[in-house]
């Protein structure tokens, strides 16, 4: 263990250079950029269809990683908000008639009203009684989704079926294949904004409200509008990464947004490295292939083996995939060296 | 004040007038009434539990008084929220130093600039050419601010690991980067050695001189406060016990029984 502790304790001395404490550095990007680009032309579609998911669930866990990471503000209602913008998605397709990819913005915009006004009550709340609140929120959506009042519209119980786009222009490909590479275009847009983001002013005015709220207000933050702000930009990002996933997935129904979704949302957070990126690809890759990995272990026990292996992440890299990229990128120094 | 007064243009930087502070039934500040005129450095001083700390809350709206105004350059204050005390020039430091722990020096006083720049999260997230400008602006004065304050060496480390003094050198420095015309410094000495305290007492002193700064400061420090200071006032229980030069006011009988005590007690 000590060596792990050693490795916990030199991370700030790495962090020294804090322009890549939020990001990867230009190398890195290319390669793994490379490699999205490049791997579906040589798998299953099946795979493909996975690559996208973990491409959407990615969004998800940025956007949340945005608000807790950033700002310093507990979610656990982010289902809420990913129901919200993956309802929108497939009533606007499937009522409206709108093209997929014109519901995302729109899917998008409802999410950050949505979030900035829940932002507004929970300004009064931090820490978990801010989780507890937002917890309410996910466990109230999947049955608001379901009120026989809004049924025309949300299909109630039964949920609604989207048609899966082809790929325009007559493009010889298939259609998970042309969804991975449309969520792709969009999950980096997403992120380059969001590291734009941190970097600014309001992203450096989010990280002084998380670390010290007084002091951030005395140097002229208005607390209050900057975390309904980070809420709203939270909530949009994952209600365009619901609205990706009705489109992938085909299908929206009040079941598919319950608590459970917050929470591997949240653990994929943790996983990935709280205020890391990069990291949200990987938190959802995780969440999107280790329960697939405990079934194949133990079909029984799956759940169980899956709490081990939660474990084991947590106990060896509590800083999650960010505290391996930090010792990457040492042992690479050192080889460099020597 | 009088009409005469803003006539002639006379008023001060910023104008203490009878404020009290009341906690339930605990006096906390009691009718207290100064001036800071520009260009000073004003020492308030007093035992603990005097008020200075209350008084100096007041100064960046944490507390409300329960009577009494204060005015910067002839407006009041105590319409504004906390947030918007930087924006009229008035910056502060903390007593325990209250920093921003995860983020590095260069962000720190990046953040210090926030009350005198603009900017949306659309504009930013999209990195709009005039956010880029303002960035670049911004940089410069940053590193200008860190400079002055010989922070170059850590400019990029994370503040939460650099010892106490150089973390109070930080502090200063994400003041100064809203170029506040009032500088509150909250105990600077506090957690200082020795040596540490004059090369600060000089450091405000040049802050005062080349930045065209007017400084209010509660300090223990008596050394520190006699040394710099042009005017000190001197508070006990929330009442104003004394206000003069240096020397006249650690002369004061009164003064010197709040401190040291007197015979009859």
């Amino acid at each position: 263990m000590s060596a792990v502790e050693d490795v916990v304790t030199e991370a700030p001395a790495v962090e020294a250079v804090p322009k890549r404490s939020m990001t990867l550095g230009y190398g890195t990007s290319l390669v793994v950029l490379a490699a999205l680009i490049l791997t579906p032309l040589f798998v299953k579609n099946f795979i493909i269809f996975q690559m996208t998911q973990i491409l959407y669930f990615g969004l998800a866990v940025l956007a949340l990683n945005i608000l807790t990471g950033g700002s310093g503000q507990f979610s656990l209602g982010q289902s809420a908000f990913y129901a919200v913008g993956a309802y929108t998605s497939a009533i606007l397709m499937e009522h409206v008639g709108m093209n997929y990819a014109l519901t995302l913005p729109v899917a998008g915009a409802i999410c950050f009203g949505f979030g900035f006004l829940f932002g507004q009550p929970a300004l009064r709340l931090s820490g978990v009684y801010l989780a507890l609140a937002t917890f309410a929120l996910a466990v109230a959506m999947p049955q608001l989704l379901k009120l026989g009042y809004f049924e025309h519209w949300t299909g109630g119980v039964q949920g609604l079926v989207v048609t899966k786009p082809d790929a325009p222009f007559g493009l010889p490909m298939s259609q998970d294949m042309w969804l991975y590479y449309f969520t792709l275009a969009i999950t980096i847009a997403i992120y380059i904004f969001s590291v734009n983001l941190l970097k600014s002013r309001s992203g450096r005015a989010f990280m002084a409200i998380r670390d010290n709220e007084i002091a951030a207000s005395a140097m002229g933050v208005d607390v209050a509008l900057y975390k309904t702000l980070a809420f709203g930009v939270s909530a949009g990002i994952t209600g365009v990464a619901g609205g990706l996933g009705a489109i992938a997935v085909q299908f929206v129904a009040p079941d598919s947004f319950t608590i459970t979704l917050a929470i591997q949302l949240f653990l994929g957070m943790v996983v990935g490295g709280v205020g890391w990126l990069p990291g949200s690809i990987v938190g959802a890759a995780f969440i999107i292939f280790v329960p697939n990995i405990a079934e194949g272990i133990s079909k029984g026990l799956s759940g169980a083996v899956f709490g081990v292996l939660l474990f084991l992440v947590i106990f060896l890299v509590p800083h999650g995939a960010r505290q391996v990229a930090i010792v990457a990128q040492q042992l690479i120094g050192k080889l460099k060296k020597t | 004040m009088t009409q005469a007064q803003l006539a002639q243009g006379q008023y001060p930087l910023l104008a203490v007038r009878d404020v009290s502070v009341l906690f339930g039934g605990i006096i906390a500040l009691n009718g207290v009434s100064f001036d800071l005129h520009q260009g000073q450095i004003l020492g308030l001083i007093g035992p603990n539990g005097a008020g200075k700390t209350t008084l100096f809350n007041c100064l960046s709206r944490l507390y409300q008084p329960s009577t009494g105004d204060i005015l910067m350059e002839g407006q009041s204050i105590l319409t504004r929220p906390p947030h918007r005390i930087a924006e009229i020039g008035i910056g502060r430091t903390f007593q325990n130093v209250a920093l921003f722990p995860n983020l590095s020096v260069l962000d720190n006083v990046r953040v210090g600039t926030h009350a005198r720049t603009n900017s949306d999260i659309f504009s930013d997230s999209l990195k709009l050419p005039w956010v880029r400008r303002g960035e670049a602006e911004l940089n410069k004065r940053v590193h200008e601010i860190v400079s002055y304050l010989d922070l170059d060496d850590v400019a990029h480390t994370v503040v939460s690991g650099l010892p106490f003094g150089t973390q109070k050198r930080v502090e200063l420095a994400r003041a100064l980067a809203a170029d506040p015309k009032i500088l509150l410094l909250d105990e600077p000495a506090g957690g200082l050695n020795h040596e540490e305290v004059y090369v600060l007492g000089d450091l405000i002193r040049r802050i005062r001189d080349e930045r065209k700064v007017t400084i209010l400061l509660v300090e223990h420090h008596m050394g520190l406060v006699m040394s710099i200071a042009d005017h000190v006032v001197a508070l006990n229980f929330g009442r104003k016990l004394a206000e003069g030069t240096p020397a006249a006011v650690q002369s004061d009988p009164d003064v010197i029984k709040a401190y040291l005590g007197s015979k009859d007690q």
